[in-house]
């Protein structure tokens, strides 16, 4: 559809009787609309003046509809015809393009992949001339006290796992600092949209310790009433959304979460996280592409720890990471050290404030390593090197890293740790202990929450299920209250 | 086929005698799905007007429906002869939508040219004009991605309603659908819930093809969590839509393309109709014809052929496929003894299917013969006007069938 400047007025005003017929005659024939349905070139367009000063989002209906019908006109330019000396540029829907003779193609890698953000180096020192979001002693102390319990917790309730005392268990050894401080950096207004390795967030924002032991062991004081599996934490009180076990659906919900307080105009953002494996679904795509077209305020954080199970990230995608797609959608990006609780604070800081401020999604990559297997159903010792896991344990661990920067600034020291260490410890084994006697959800909950209220049929089954029970209750677990 | 029915079959309200002894039917007891809070006068499609009070005090009365409002209300301030006013099915969708946008300003629509291009079937058009861009969202092709959209802003306090262009493409939906807007208000513990409305034109339409021609509620009907409703005339699909919006549950509405431009005169006054209650479209004593969406209308072709030749069919557009009216369902069958299912799903894990088998489990003693069922066959839909003709039930087909089942 290359437009010719000079024929601009006759193309304006068939264009313009082109969109009267298109209604004319989808009144008439409606499903022959279907046909059209995948090139209406006049309705939804967008001019690309999204540099328009008066675009302001406030205004949202009339900004709208003048944006929408705006590239109709093909432009401002065609009101004066003088401006024939453009040759090499032309529009098409979409926007203005400069032309080359020159056949080259854009290369499929950069020459350097896209910088990686970091304050802290490797040991825990501030790099000189680094620029970051201060933090407070007090909040640099409870971001360490929460990176320590995570750390504490995911090894004890792998080892209730494997002592068969739950039934499954996913660590997020290695992506404390992702956890904690990319929640010191939200307020509790924010909304989250975790995948299943963010318990740390929740933990940040006041989850006590028995009520994580609760929903791994499925019992009835759990929120979730036992019927997720272990480590799928929900919580509407504290504005952490109940994890589904779907790769990256939860990513659309953050848009349709954003789009909901956009249109309320609160001030606060969604944030959703996804792993580099996610990044391959669907999802993944259209939910970013929605979230730049709508412009709701929505952070994607992408933790990309090398591995998706078995299949590292050279087998996910031939891009340079994740942070180069972001521009593929329109949406602002950053890549930051995933191991550096400092970078991760502030890139999250920033993040939050563009996205309410500027009501436009930011994607975050956050490198990292994930040091625990997948989850305690994987052996990752089956696919990668023993050393190269030991290695990132050790040498590169978020927590041991933080540490060595706020003692440095005289905030810690080891008697704190040990004391800390110890005090977590107990809490833990206890919660464990308290969680595992707690008796399971009553039959009954099997059949609630379906719909809001139980209808004739679930009714039905639930009798027959009762009546099964008591003629054969050898044949059904003991501990568990009809 | 821009058919123009106005009062279908019997014109005039029939009561039905209260010799049916529904006490004795067993699931008297159970309750409608969700509490209705407002406060609002029902007006019944024959004219009575009953307040909407608990739900166990309406399982009392009998479900006498027709498709036309035959008295005329004092209140409804109409210049004309007759009461209320005359629309198109699309209109009536819209008319519903529309009054639940002003009514509540979380509700909001999403889906694909929904906006200024007014919707492919014109449901949305001049929504987007009068409440705003954001509140009628028009999206990219990503029907799992705006649907997960939904579901999202569902669960943090608006009401979307998710419309498909066409329901074939919610396939694409379909992990959403099934993975999280059924599921999450239960795995959530009761934490979050998800108050959208699913819907769409599906159906058969006019050489579209065999992927515009999907029949969805057959896949969609095993997932849990999850209230289908299909509606067939302009009142029951304004009421049905306004009942949906308000439902708390995720609800998914079935249009049907070829019925879109069907006119009705439907009351002026505010009204919904049940999510979960059958329609009777035409009371009878010889056999039951189970049907819904545009197949009602072949049954009622077939009716006009069938009195004619001495029958007398009660007609029931059963209207909820999940769950089903086995209140209305049940007492029919218990009158009549003997079911035909008439649907357009295929033979295989259709409604149909679902529905004979839970006939039979539940009034298997009251029936006098088994139960037909006809159904398209298990092929894919094809463009061939004549061979597409065949895939979809007749009214001749409908007329042998009774004949046979009444010998």
């Amino acid at each position: 559809m290359a437009v010719c400047l000079r024929t601009s007025r006759a193309i304006i005003n068939s264009l313009q009787s082109k969109v009267g017929l298109l209604s004319m005659i989808s009144q008439s024939s409606c499903w022959s609309s279907l046909t059209h349905h995948r090139e209406p070139p006049f309705s939804s367009l967008k001019a690309q003046n999204v540099r328009d000063p008066d675009a302001n989002f406030c205004d949202k209906a009339t900004l709208y509809s003048s944006r929408r019908f705006e590239s109709v006109k093909t432009e401002k330019q065609f009101n004066s015809p003088d401006d024939v000396d453009h040759y090499q540029i032309l529009d098409f829907p979409g926007g203005k393009v400069a032309f080359t003779s020159e056949m080259r193609f854009i290369s499929e890698s950069p020459v350097e992949r896209a910088h990686c953000y970091r304050v802290l180096d490797n040991d825990g020192q501030l790099i000189l001339c680094s620029k970051f979001k201060k933090v407070s002693e007090e909040m640099a102390i409870k971001m360490y006290s929460d990176m320590v319990t995570l750390q504490t917790m995911d090894a004890f309730f792998y080892e209730a796992q494997r002592q068969g005392r739950i039934s499954f268990y996913a660590t997020t050894i290695g992506e404390e600092a992702i956890n904690i401080a990319s929640a010191a950096a939200l307020t509790i207004d924010d909304l989250v949209f975790p995948q299943y390795r963010e318990p740390g967030v929740l933990l940040w924002r006041g989850f006590t310790l028995k009520e994580f032991a609760n929903q791994c062991f499925g019992n009835k004081a759990d929120n979730g009433k036992g019927r997720q599996m272990p480590i799928h934490y929900g919580s509407n009180k504290h504005n952490y959304f109940t994890v589904a076990a779907t790769i990256a659906t939860q990513l659309p919900h953050a848009v349709g979460a954003a789009y909901s307080l956009k249109m309320d105009r609160r001030n606060a953002c969604v944030i959703t996280y996804f792993g580099d494996g996610g990044t391959s679904e669907g999802d993944f795509h259209a939910a970013l592409n929605l979230a730049a077209v709508r412009e709701v305020p929505v952070i994607f954080f992408c933790r990309n720890n090398g591995w998706a199970i078995s299949t590292p990230t050279t087998d996910q995608f031939r891009s340079d990471g994740v942070v180069v797609k972001g521009r593929g959608y329109g949406i602002r990006s950053i890549r930051v050290d995933g191991n550096d609780a400092l970078a991760i604070y502030s890139s999250v800081h920033a993040a939050r404030e563009m996205a309410i401020s500027e009501q436009r999604p930011i994607l975050i990559e956050a490198l990292t390593y994930r040091v625990g297997h997948h989850s305690t159903s994987d052996d990752s010792t089956k696919y990668r090197p023993v050393d190269e896991i030991e290695w990132w344990r050790s040498a590169r661990d978020p927590v041991a890293r933080f540490r060595k920067w706020i003692e440095s600034n005289g905030w810690w020291c080891s008697e704190a740790e040990s004391e800390l260490r110890n005090s977590v410890k107990t809490q833990l084994l206890q919660a464990i202990q308290e969680a595992e006697k707690i008796e399971k959800s009553p039959l009954a909950e099997l059949f609630t929450d379906v719909y809001d209220v139980p209808p004739s049929n679930l009714s039905e089954q639930e009798k027959l299920l009762r009546e099964t029970i008591r003629r054969h209750p050898q044949d059904y677990p003991q501990d568990v209250p009809i | 086929m821009a058919a123009v029915f106005q009062g279908l079959g019997a014109a005039t309200a029939l009561s039905v005698s209260n010799s049916l002894d529904s006490r004795k039917f067993l699931v008297s007891s159970r309750k409608s799905l969700s509490e209705r809070k407002a406060s609002f006068l029902v007006v019944r499609s024959d004219g009575r007007v009953v307040p909407r009070s608990n739900a166990r005090g309406r399982r009392a009365e009998q479900l006498i429906t027709n498709a036309v409002a035959t008295k005329p209300d004092s209140s409804a301030a109409s210049t004309t002869s007759k009461p209320g006013h005359e629309l198109l099915l699309f209109e009536a969708l819209r008319e519903g939508l529309e009054e639940e946008m002003d009514r509540d300003p979380h509700v909001c629509v999403m889906g694909e040219d929904v906006g200024h291009y007014g919707g492919s079937y014109k449901v949305t058009k001049g929504l987007a004009d009068k409440y705003g861009d954001l509140r009628v969202l028009d999206t990219p092709i990503a029907e799992n991605s705006f649907t997960g959209m939904g579901i999202g802003a569902a669960m943090t306090g608006l009401r979307p309603i998710i419309e498909g262009m066409n329901m074939g493409f919610l396939l694409l939906a379909f992990n959403q659908i099934s993975n999280n807007c059924g599921m999450l208000h239960y795995t959530s513990g009761g934490q979050f819930k998800i108050p959208v409305v699913i819907r769409g034109p599906g159906g058969v339409g006019r050489q579209l093809g065999a992927e515009h021609s999907q029949r969805l509620e057959s896949y969609f009907q095993s997932i849990p969590g999850i209230q289908m409703v299909a509606c067939s005339t302009p009142y029951n699909a304004k009421g049905l839509m306004k009942a949906a919006i308000r439902s708390e549950n995720p609800v998914i509405l079935f249009e049907h393309v070829l019925l879109y431009n069907l006119k009705e005169r439907i009351p002026d006054e505010e009204y919904i109709c049940s999510l979960e209650e059958a329609e009777m479209v035409r009371p009878g004593e010889h056999v039951t014809i189970l049907t819904y969406s545009r197949m009602r209308y072949h049954v009622m072709q077939a009716a006009k052929t069938l009195v004619n030749k001495g029958y007398d069919p009660e007609v029931i557009d059963i209207r909820s496929l999940k769950p089903f009216d086995l209140y209305t369902i049940g007492n029919s069958v218990k009158k009549t003894h003997r079911v035909l299912i008439v649907e357009e799903c295929m033979r295989t894990g259709g409604i149909g299917a679902s529905l004979t088998a839970a006939i039979t489990e539940n009034f298997h003693d009251y029936l006098d013969a088994p139960i037909v069922c006809l159904s398209s066959q298990d092929v894919p839909t094809p463009y061939a006007g004549t061979l597409e003709e065949w895939t979809v039930v007749q009214p001749a087909q409908i007329v042998t069938a009774v004949e046979k089942l009444c010998q």
